[in-house]
C-alpha cells in the first residue's frame, strides 16, 4: 500500500502558487529525500503532509486517509524547525504529556524508554529551560518517535544538530526504517540525508522537478541531482 | 471519553505550566489591585455611588486584568513551535479549543476571586450578600469572556502588535456580556435579588455562551489548521 | 467593459440620487409635528438598510469562503464590510444631525446609538486585524472568522440594547407596524432613495473589489519577483 500519495496539489499564498501540479506516491518503506533551494516549497509539503496546512487543490492520502483525520495524525511523528516542547515543563513531564495525547497505552513507560534511548534519563525531572541546546534537539527527537509513528516528517532534521543529536537520530531513522516505517525529509545535508535515502525528490519553485529512486551518481556526488535538473 | 481526556491534558498542562512560572497570574493580579486602587482616585467613593458602580468596576478590571491571561494562551505555545506539536498530534481542534479555554477560565476565576476581596475591602464594601447567585454569575460571564478571549488569542497568536490587537478586538465583541454581568453584578452587591424583570440578563448571559461556544468549537480547527 | 457598465451603473445610481433629492427637498411637505428636519430621514433610514444589508452578505460570504477557500469571496467581505462601516458613518452622523434639532443634542447613549457606535468598532477591528496580516491565505481566512464572530456578536448586542428602554422612535415602515403611521407617498419615497442608496453601494463594493483584485495580483507578482 502508499504510504502517502499526493494529487494535484496546488497551495496558493494569496494569487502566488508556492506549490503546483504535486504528484508522487511513497511506498511503506521508503525514506524520501526532499531536496531544493530555501523557497522552493519543502516546509510548506511537508506541513501540508502533517496536516499544519491545508492545500486549496489536489489530494492528500495518507495510509488511505485525509491528513487531518485523528487516526493518520496519530500515526505520523513531525520534527520541525522548532523543538515542540515546553520550556517550562521537565523532560519527563513533555514527553508524557504528548504521550497522553497520542493516546498512548502506557505514556509513563514510553517516556521512560525514550529519556534511556535519548540518554536523558538522569536529567528527566529537570526542566527543558535548563538544558543544553543539544539535549533539547534529543529530547525532540524522542518526541517526535515516541508514539511509533509509521510515518515521520522531517524538515531539516540535521541542521544545526551537534554530534551527539546527528548519531541519536541517524540510528532511530535507521531503527524505524527496519520496522517497516515511511520517511519523508527536506534537507541541505546531502551527506547525511542521502545514506538513508531510498528515493529522492526535487523541489523547483512549487514544482516536483525529479522524483525517483535515488540515482547511484548521488552517493559519491550528492550535488548531481542539482546539476542534472537545472539548478545550477 | 478520548476527547474529555485529551482537553483535561491540554488543561491541565497550561495550568501546570502557568503555576509553574506565575506569569500571567501575577501580572493580572497586580493589574486587577492597580486599577482597583487608581478607581478610588478617579471617583470619590462614597458608599452609595460604590455600590451603584460596583458591577462596572468590577467587571471593567476583570476584563482587562484577563487580557493578560488570555494574551498568554496561545502565545505561551509559540516558543518552540509547540503549536504545530499540538497541531500535528491528534489531538482535535475543538479538545484543543476546550482545555486552553478550561485553563483560562480557572485562572480568570482566581483573580477574580482575588480581586473581590481587595474591593470589599478598600471600598468598604460587603460584597457577600448574595453569594450563590453571584457565584453563578460570576461563572456564567467568566466563560463568556474566556469563549471570547481564547478564539481571538489563537486569531491573533502571529500577530506582530498581538498584545495590541487581542483587547481591541475582545473588548467590543464581549459588550453584551459584560453588560449582562455589571447590571446583575450591581444588584447581588447590593445585596437585591433578581428582580423578574431582570432575568433577561442572565438568558442573555446563558444564550452568548451557548453562541459564541458553539461557534468557537465549529470554527477553532479553520482558525488552527493554516 | 466591465469598467463601463461599472461608471455607468454609478451614474444611474448618482442620477437617480439627484431626482431623490430634488423631490425630497422641494416635491414633498413638510412633516407635521418636525418640520423640515425629517427628510434627513430619507437618507438615514435607507443608510441602515444598506449598511445592515452589507454586514450580512459579508458575514454570508466570509462562511462561503471558509468553505470553498476562493479568495473572490474574501474579497467581496472586505468590500462590503468598508461600504457597510462607510454607511454606519452616513447613519450615525445623519442621526447625529437629527438629534440635534429635534433632542437638541449631538449624542446620547441611547440604544441604537449605542448598537451603531459598537457594530462600526467591531467592524473597525475587522479591518485592522487585515492590516496587521501579511499573508493573504491567512489573512482572508483569519478575517473570515472574525467577520462570523462580529455579525454574531453585533445581532446579539442589537438584541441586547433593546432590552434598556429606547429613546429612539419606534418603527415606522408599513411592513413593520402594518401600516397608517406613514404618508404612503413618504414611504415610497423612502424605498426609492433605499434602492438608490443599495445601487451606489452595489458599485462601490465592484469598485473596491477590482482594486483588491489587483492588491492581490501585484501581491503574487512580488512574490513571483523574490523567487527568481
Amino acid at each position: 500500500m502508499n504510504a502517502v500519495a499526493v494529487e494535484d496539489l496546488w497551495k496558493y499564498y494569496g494569487d502566488f502558487p508556492a506549490l503546483r501540479e504535486i504528484q508522487f506516491t511513497v511506498s511503506s518503506g521508503q525514506c524520501l529525500a526532499l531536496l531544493g533551494r530555501n523557497g522552493a516549497g519543502k516546509t510548506t509539503l511537508l506541513r501540508i503532509l502533517a496536516g499544519l496546512s491545508r492545500q486549496q487543490r489536489g489530494q492528500v492520502r495518507i495510509f488511505g486517509r485525509d491528513a487531518r483525520h485523528p487516526a493518520t495524525r496519530a500515526a505520523i511523528g513531525v520534527l520541525g524547525h522548532g523543538i515542540g516542547v515546553y520550556d517550562e515543563l521537565s523532560a519527563i513531564e513533555n514527553l508524557r504529556l504528548f504521550g497522553r495525547l497520542y493516546d498512548l497505552p502506557n505514556p509513563e513507560s514510553a517516556a521512560k524508554q525514550w529519556l534511556e534511548r535519548t540518554g536523558l534519563a538522569g536529567v528527566a525531572a529537570s526542566l527543558v529551560r535548563e538544558f543544553s541546546r543539544g539535549m533539547r534537539q534529543r529530547l525532540a527527537v524522542a518526541r517526535a518517535f515516541l508514539h511509533q509513528p509509521s510515518l515521520l516528517l522531517l524538515d531539516e532534521p540535521f541542521t544545526s544538530l551537534d554530534d551527539r543529536a546527528v548519531a541519536l537520530l541517524q540510528s532511530v531513522l535507521q531503527e524505524a526504517l527496519q520496522r517497516g516505517s515511511t520517511v519523508i525529509m527536506s534537507t541541505h545535508q546531502l551527506r547525511e540525508a542521502m545514506e538513508p535515502a531510498t528515493h529522492v525528490g526535487l523541489l523547483n519553485r512549487g514544482r516536483l522537478a525529479f522524483h525517483g529512486p535515488r540515482p547511484e551518481e548521488m552517493l559519491g556526488d550528492p550535488g548531481w541531482l542539482y546539476r542534472a535538473y537545472g539548478e545550477g | 471519553m478520548l476527547f474529555l481526556r485529551q482537553t483535561a491534558t491540554i488543561a491541565l498542562k497550561d495550568l501546570r505550566s502557568e503555576f509553574r512560572t506565575k506569569e500571567s497570574l501575577n501580572a493580572a493580579i497586580s493589574f486587577a489591585v492597580v486599577i482597583l486602587v487608581l478607581f478610588s482616585f478617579a471617583v470619590d467613593p462614597t458608599a452609595d455611588q460604590i455600590r451603584e458602580i460596583s458591577g462596572g468596576l468590577l467587571w471593567l478590571v476583570f476584563a482587562f486584568a484577563g487580557a493578560l491571561i488570555l494574551n498568554r494562551s496561545f502565545a505561551r505555545e509559540l516558543g518552540n513551535d509547540c503549536l504545530d506539536a499540538l497541531v500535528a498530534s491528534p489531538v482535535p481542534g475543538a479538545a484543543l479549543f476546550l482545555g486552553k479555554a478550561s485553563a483560562n477560565y480557572v485562572l480568570l476565576l482566581i483573580v477574580e476571586l482575588v480581586s473581590l476581596p481587595i474591593f470589599g475591602v478598600l471600598y468598604n464594601m460587603r460584597w457577600t450578600r448574595q453569594p450563590l447567585m453571584l457565584a453563578a454569575v460570576l461563572a456564567l460571564a467568566t466563560w463568556a469572556v474566556t469563549v471570547i478571549g481564547t478564539v481571538f488569542s489563537a486569531l491573533t497568536v502571529n500577530l506582530r502588535l498581538r498584545e495590541l490587537m487581542l483587547p481591541t478586538l475582545i473588548y467590543p465583541m464581549m459588550i453584551p456580556a459584560l453588560m449582562a454581568a455589571m447590571r446583575l453584578t450591581t444588584l447581588l452587591i447590593a445585596g437585591e435579588g433578581i428582580a423578574a424583570d431582570d432575568w433577561i440578563w442572565v438568558r442573555l448571559l446563558i444564550g452568548f455562551d451557548v453562541i459564541f461556544t458553539s461557534l468557537a468549537v465549529t470554527l477553532v480547527e479553520v482558525v488552527l489548521v493554516g | 467593459m466591465r469598467e463601463r457598465i461599472l461608471y455607468a451603473l454609478g451614474a444611474i445610481a448618482g442620477l437617480w440620487l439627484a431626482r431623490n433629492l430634488y423631490v425630497i427637498l422641494l416635491g414633498l411637505p413638510d412633516e407635521a409635528a418636525q418640520g423640515a428636519i425629517y427628510r434627513i430621514l430619507f437618507f438615514h433610514v435607507p443608510g441602515w438598510i444598506t449598511c445592515f444589508t452589507a454586514f450580512l452578505l459579508a458575514g454570508i460570504s466570509s462562511i462561503l469562503y471558509l468553505i470553498k477557500s476562493d479568495p473572490r469571496y474574501d474579497t467581496f467581505a472586505v468590500a462590503t464590510v468598508e461600504v457597510g462601516i462607510a454607511f454606519t458613518v452616513i447613519g450615525l452622523v445623519t442621526g447625529s444631525i437629527w438629534a440635534r434639532i429635534i433632542w437638541g443634542i449631538w449624542w446620547t447613549w441611547d440604544p441604537r446609538l449605542t448598537w451603531a457606535l459598537i457594530t462600526c468598532i467591531i467592524y473597525m477591528g475587522y479591518l485592522m486585524l487585515r492590516r496587521a496580516i501579511d499573508e493573504p491565505t491567512t489573512r482572508a481566512k483569519n478575517a473570515a472568522v472574525l467577520c462570523i464572530f462580529s455579525f454574531a456578536s453585533v445581532v446579539i448586542t442589537y438584541k441586547a440594547i433593546d432590552w434598556w428602554r429606547t429613546q429612539h422612535p419606534g418603527a415606522v415602515l408599513s411592513f413593520r407596524t402594518g401600516g397608517g403611521s406613514i404618508d404612503p407617498l413618504m414611504e415610497s419615497m423612502l424605498f426609492q432613495n433605499a434602492a438608490a442608496l443599495l445601487l451606489l453601494a452595489a458599485v462601490l463594493v465592484a469598485v473596491r473589489m477590482r482594486q483588491e483584485e489587483i492588491g492581490r495580483e501585484v501581491e503574487s507578482l512580488r512574490r513571483h519577483a523574490h523567487a527568481i
